[in-house]
């Protein structure tokens, strides 16, 4: 299934009932060589929009912002033993969680991929 | 300043063939860094040598007999005792003893050539020339580039162009021609690594960073990795760790004063603010915070504008820097605390998102420094 993104560079898979989510390859770019990915609570639940993970690299901290409300699942502990893995495999290696979505409706209204690179300039 | 389009230095062309990512630093379009990035470019820095543009900076030339003495009324440093081609490092203060800016300044034996931040130049040379303009001859040279060399193979990289530069010793400089351009270069920088910095004129810089560039061990280096470089280094960057809300004393700069403008020194005070900075220096007032370095003891890093609280859960103090330093592979900050708390091994916790890091107070540099002070 192909990937839905936000405007916030998140980027959004569909894994059956649950939802893999991470950074993309122009947010890993734009903030360079990552050192410090703090993750959400498996079991803890998110708003769309809200606050649910830190990004940082040597010269900057990002949020990462829950793209669809619902109950995180899973997290990508080797994200956080070595957290480069969001600039050298975004879409793949380097997913920070993955939730169970409240709202699935959500999923459908992100960006699809035209959208998103029109929105990156590219 | 917003509305002022950014300024371009002498290399800002070179910058965008190398494909540099460009930021507004100090009023100019400065690369942050380069395709390699900051990591890479900070380790080629301390593994081999990093090319920087930091024409940024203002250069201020200083003439006349009494440029000496006259600079000694704005900065609590010996300037009239420092030899030729001597280097030494400064402060321009308030009369409430706040850091108006920190500088280099070296004797050139013709003038006192002073090295200012970007960011200050403006100011710093209106202030100068205000207070000291009547009694020697204050000259901004805007025509000048500034480059510098800097890690353990920058002496090898430049003595290919300039096999003179290899005599100098650290803060010490001296005259060079180079392709009939003169240069002044002296042996010093920003990054606790052995180097050099280079003025040199705008229309020979370019050639100059090239003939740099086209040697293996060379690679250019961009701010981020300056930033990340000095702080590992324990050298404070003006704005964040020290600016007019700081004294020398609080910022832990005692060591830049020397004994000769101190309480009882043949030159002691007559610079702005003495009385207190000596008052603070002597323990007549105490001082309420100072600048620590601090290393975090959990891998997260720890940034600026940080709550720092005692074990109790008081606000003991604020970061300044902070980041995860990439030579050592930790988290290391800097940062003002109570005087109570400013001791090493002191252990302090960070407020990061609502979730204490533990920290511990430890000596700077936090990467040692590999100046070349020559043989002793």
């Amino acid at each position: 299934m192909s990937l839905k993104y936000t405007v916030e560079h998140e980027w959004v898979r569909p894994e059956g009932p649950l939802a893999c989510v991470g950074i993309t390859h122009h947010a890993q770019d734009a903030l360079g060589d990552v050192v410090f990915v703090d993750l959400p609570e498996v079991g803890s639940h998110f708003d769309q929009g809200a606050v649910a993970g830190v990004v940082e690299s040597v010269k900057a901290a990002a949020d990462v912002y829950m793209p669809i409300s619902g109950t995180v699942t899973d997290i990508n502990e080797a994200l956080r033993d070595d957290p480069s893995l969001a600039n050298t495999d975004p879409l793949g290696a380097g997913w920070f969680f993955k939730v169970e979505a409240s709202a699935p409706a959500q999923i459908d209204a992100l960006m699809d991929e035209a959208a998103y690179a029109a929105l990156i300039g590219q | 300043m917003s509305d002022n389009p950014l300024l371009k230095t002498p290399l800002h062309g070179l910058h965008l063939s190398l494909g540099a990512r460009m930021v507004p630093f100090a009023g100019y379009d400065m690369p942050v860094q380069y395709p390699a990035g900051l990591m890479a470019e900070h380790k080629h820095t301390r593994a081999a040598a990093g090319l920087f543009d930091v024409s940024h900076m203002g250069q201020i030339r200083l003439v006349g007999t009494e440029a000496a003495r006259a600079l000694e009324t704005l900065i609590p440093m010996d300037v009239m005792g420092l030899g030729l081609h001597q280097q030494r490092y400064g402060l321009l203060l308030n009369e409430q003893g706040g850091i108006i800016d920190d500088l280099m300044f070296v004797n050139r034996g013709d003038d006192l050539l002073l090295i200012v931040n970007g960011a200050c130049k403006v100011n710093d040379l209106a202030h100068i020339q205000a207070q000291i303009g009547l009694r020697c001859q204050v000259i901004p040279l805007h025509e000048q580039a500034l480059l510098a060399l800097q890690g353990p193979k920058a002496c090898h990289a430049l003595a290919r162009l300039m096999p003179g530069v290899s005599s100098l010793v650290f803060m010490t400089g001296n005259s060079f021609t180079w392709q009939g351009q003169n240069l002044y270069i002296t042996r010093s920088g920003y990054t606790g690594e052995d180097g050099f910095e280079i003025s040199v004129h705008q229309a020979a810089a370019s050639p100059l960073a090239q003939a740099l560039l086209a040697q293996d061990d060379v690679a250019p280096i961009g701010l981020g990795a300056r930033n990340s470089l000095r702080l590992e280094a324990g050298l404070c960057l003006y704005g964040q760790d020290i600016d007019v809300h700081t004294t020398p004393v609080e910022a832990g700069l005692n060591w830049a004063i020397q004994k000769i403008r101190r309480t009882n020194g043949d030159r002691a005070g007559g610079f702005p603010g003495a009385e207190h900075v000596l008052n603070q220096l002597d323990g007549r007032t105490p001082v309420q915070h100072r600048r620590v370095g601090l290393k975090a003891l959990d891998r997260v890093p720890v940034r600026e504008h940080i709550e720092l609280q005692s074990m109790d859960g008081q606000r003991v103090g604020e970061v300044t820097s902070g980041l995860l330093g990439p030579s050592i592979d930790a988290p290391i900050a800097m940062a003002y605390v109570d005087t109570a708390q400013a001791t090493l091994g002191q252990q302090l916790n960070a407020i990061v998102r609502g979730k204490t890091v533990p920290m511990a107070v430890v000596a700077m540099p936090f990467v040692p420094n590999r100046y070349h002070r020559g043989p002793k």
